[in-house]
């Protein structure tokens, strides 16, 4: 009896696998079949990567990439949620300022590029830009819905109990926020580092994005291309799933109904 | 929120307005303060529209992209429904397709440009298949989180009275999961229309995006640029007003919250 | 039997005894919804005296929450004034604790984390003191580091009890504290409070439409219309805690309420 729920898991778990394989075997016949021999099945695409490991690229890339994703997120972070806040806490701010929001946030980042090339020229601070202009409103916006939603009860309640303003936003605000904030601040990583690939094919000399475009105009390396796609994939489902693991806190986990 | 007066009605359209007039003032200053030949006013933007409208190109460049993100989202949302439907039902099937989901879904759909290329050549095909690959996949994990919140009580009920599966699916499951699927398709939406003008920024020869390269590549006209990045906000913003229209009707109001 | 005159007239006479802690003139309250005019109270005059247990009964929706909240200060009422303690009252504060049904209380903290939560002026040693204290005083001891998403109905209640007495208030406004909670609980509940109040002799006005809590609690119940919300009449509950519910005195008492609300007596 033990024996069959174990096998029953067991093949519970390896489903998906099997799922997996199956597309990989689906590609890999489908490349071997194609007329025009350019897309490459999944054995180059490990191969390109482990040449790409081999050159001392892999690592490169990536830290590249991820380096201007840092830096971008981080300094639109530090300034959005603060004005997200004041934004939502203050109704008139909100009035005022939700239209000039919501035009500006269907505007592509990469529709920022010739002006972002513009002010910055090509290189690394073009792409640190067009990330931080991808990550500013979004997070923005985030902080702005937290505020709204904080249930009135504990705002009144923190009056009662005689808050002052500054007690009141450190004391209630904050921890009211912090659970609907990480969420955000998750989806908008994910945000940026679809961005920075964007940024990358344009404006600079490394990282995956470049990897992507350079390999595909000098010598048409399909194979390095799709490279670049698979670890552009792996990385950010790791970043995604790093964030969630902060929404495991124990004083947030208030916030989260079950998954 | 924090102040205890309430804000009057002519507050609603005093404080955008000033908030815009002193936005719109600011850059037209530090334009002319910076002296710069590049980089244009307000002004100078308002006269390359109305350029853009006499050359005939405004409507036809905000057609086209539209156009594209209608064929690409439409068919990523006839597809993504049902697909989500059904993995949304049967959470075995989900368990299986889930990590191949997790794992496509950060892959930007800009990264999938040279394989859209090579597939379908420069050209419009390749910009809709784009569009396709990134509203696809918010489409269909809004199906599934629609049908997964669905009360189980409103399967019983739907069973109690008889219905098939088909019938159940069709009838009680996709109304219930409604309010769910539309939020989905309304983020959808926001990343189609961001991703069209990422695919004509580099795949064809026209359309707003392509307005926003071509505007510079051609003789730096910056004004040109920023003209388009305008209508680009305007139309996204009203793609997305309409949806949220949608959200008020009241056959799928009980879903929302606000219905702001 | 007769039907002795069970209300009081409606002009709200304190016992002599006891010294006036809230007063209430005139309150009128009007909500302005879109461009439609909703006059929620009307002409609320009211007095409670200091250590009383003082209820307001009414239907739901007929304003007796907007009431209370006018009483603490967390809305100004569109005419007359409330007076405690003789200040006229603007805004919320520590010396009256509101007690919002369980969602009050705030998830992000423990147990101790919510009960201390007013005592930032205090030095930690005598915090704690008041912590271990309230703690017990609502039995929730063994649970200070959990977090109220652990805690069922009742004791999440409990917990705000706990916070809002741990600042020591001299009044405490509670509006529909047991709704949530299942028939049984809140039985045992009403014992607590009761319990609570007699340990600490708070002034106490407690918002209900249960007509059996408020003469199981109230020593004065304030009986109030369906909107516009008036004070239909004020019944003395002159029955000495703990109250026996099949007492002949009770009975009467209950059922000239249900008499003034208009119910009948068979379902």
């Amino acid at each position: 009896m033990a024996e069959t729920v174990q096998a029953i898991k067991l093949r519970r778990r390896i489903k998906p696998l099997a799922f997996i394989v199956v597309l990989l075997v689906i590609w890999h016949v489908a490349a071997n079949h194609q007329s025009f021999h350019i897309l490459p099945g999944p054995l180059a695409v490990a191969g390109g990567i482990a040449e790409l490991a081999e050159h001392g690229l892999l690592l490169k890339y990536v830290v590249a990439s991820l380096f201007r994703v840092i830096w971008g997120y981080v300094m639109a972070a530090v300034l959005a949620i603060p004005i997200g806040l004041a934004i939502g806490w203050y109704k008139r701010s909100e009035m005022a300022l939700n239209p000039l929001i919501q035009i500006f946030r269907p505007i592509s980042p990469l529709a920022w590029i010739p002006i972002s090339i513009l002010w910055f020229g090509v290189g690394d601070m073009a792409a640190i830009f067009l990330i931080f202009l991808a990550s500013l409103l979004p997070l923005i916006v985030t902080a702005m819905n937290a505020v709204n939603g904080i249930p009135q009860v504990h705002i009144n309640a923190g009056r009662n109990f005689g808050l002052n303003q500054r007690q009141l936003v450190y004391r209630v605000l904050f921890p009211a926020i912090a659970p609907q904030l990480i969420i955000g601040l998750r989806i908008t990583l994910g945000i940026a580092w679809l961005v920075v690939v964007a940024a990358e094919m344009i404006a600079v000399n490394s990282g995956l994005g470049f990897l992507i475009v350079d390999a595909r105009n000098a010598g048409n390396r399909y194979d390095l291309v799709v490279a670049g796609m698979v670890l552009i994939g792996v990385i950010g489902l790791m970043l995604d799933i790093g964030m969630r693991s902060l929404e495991k806190i124990e004083s947030l986990r208030w916030g989260y109904s079950e998954d | 929120m924090n102040s205890l007066r309430q804000p009057g009605k002519w507050e609603k359209y005093f404080w955008p307005v000033l908030a815009a007039g002193t936005f719109l003032a600011l850059w037209y200053l530090s334009v002319k303060w910076s002296g710069t030949k590049i980089f244009p006013s307000p002004p100078e933007v308002g006269r390359a529209a109305v350029e853009l409208v006499r050359k005939g190109l405004l409507f036809r460049y905000v057609l086209d992209s539209l156009r594209r993100v209608a064929v690409g989202y439409g068919g990523a949302a006839v597809l993504g429904i049902p697909i989500g439907l059904l993995l949304g039902w049967y959470p075995e099937w989900a368990f299986v397709v889930n990590p191949v989901i997790q794992m496509l879904r950060p892959i930007s759909p800009i990264a999938w440009i040279p394989v859209a290329i090579v597939l379908f050549g420069v050209g419009d095909l390749a910009a809709i298949y784009l569009i396709f690959l990134a509203a696809f996949f918010p489409i269909v994990v809004a199906a599934i989180n629609g049908v997964r919140n669905v009360p189980s009580m409103y399967r019983r009920a739907g069973r109690n009275f008889g219905l098939s599966p088909m019938q159940l699916i069709t009838r009680v499951v996709f109304l219930a999961a409604l309010p769910q699927i539309i939020l989905g398709l309304r983020i959808a939406l926001g990343v189609a229309w961001l991703v069209v003008v990422a695919a004509e920024m580099i795949a064809v020869d026209s359309g707003l995006g392509y307005l926003v390269i071509d505007s510079r590549n051609s003789g730096k006209r910056y004004d040109l640029v920023v003209a388009a990045m305008f209508l680009i906000g305007l139309t996204g913003l009203v793609l997305d007003a309409g949806f949220r229209r949608i959200e008020t009707f009241r056959s799928v109001r009980w879903g929302f919250r606000n219905a702001s | 039997m007769a039907t002795e005159a069970i209300l009081t007239e409606v002009a709200p006479k304190l016992k002599s005894s006891l010294k006036t802690k809230l007063r209430a003139e005139g309150i009128d309250m009007v909500f302005t919804r879109d461009s439609n005019k909703i006059q929620v109270l009307q002409q609320i005059d009211l007095e409670v005296g200091e250590g009383e247990f003082v209820c307001l009964l009414g239907p739901s929706g007929c304003g007796k929450s907007t009431l209370l909240n006018v009483l603490a200060g967390f809305i100004s009422p569109t005419a007359g004034q409330v007076r405690i303690d003789n200040e006229p009252v603007c805004g919320p504060d520590p010396r009256r604790i509101f007690v919002f049904q369980e969602r009050g209380v705030f998830p992000w903290l423990t147990v101790e984390g919510n009960i201390s939560f007013g005592l930032f002026r205090l030095l930690p040693e005598e915090r704690n003191q008041r912590i271990a204290r309230y703690v017990k005083l609502v039995g929730l001891q063994g649970f200070e580091k959990a977090y109220p998403q652990e805690l069922s109905g009742g004791m999440k209640q409990r917990l705000e009890v706990a916070r809002a007495l741990a600042v020591n208030p001299d009044m405490l406004f509670l509006d529909e504290p047991f709704g949530a909670l299942d028939s049984i609980t809140r039985l045992v509940m009403r014992r607590e409070l009761l319990r609570i109040w007699e340990a600490e002799r708070k002034t106490i006005i407690f918002v209900t439409h249960d007509i059996d809590e408020a003469v199981q609690l109230a020593d004065r119940v304030v009986v109030m219309s369906a909107r516009p919300a008036r004070i239909q009449g004020i019944v003395d509950i002159d029955i000495a805690h703990p109250r026996d519910i099949s007492s002949s005195r009770y009975l009467k008492l209950r059922d000239g309420i249900f008499k003034q609300i208009g119910m009948a007596h068979k379902v």
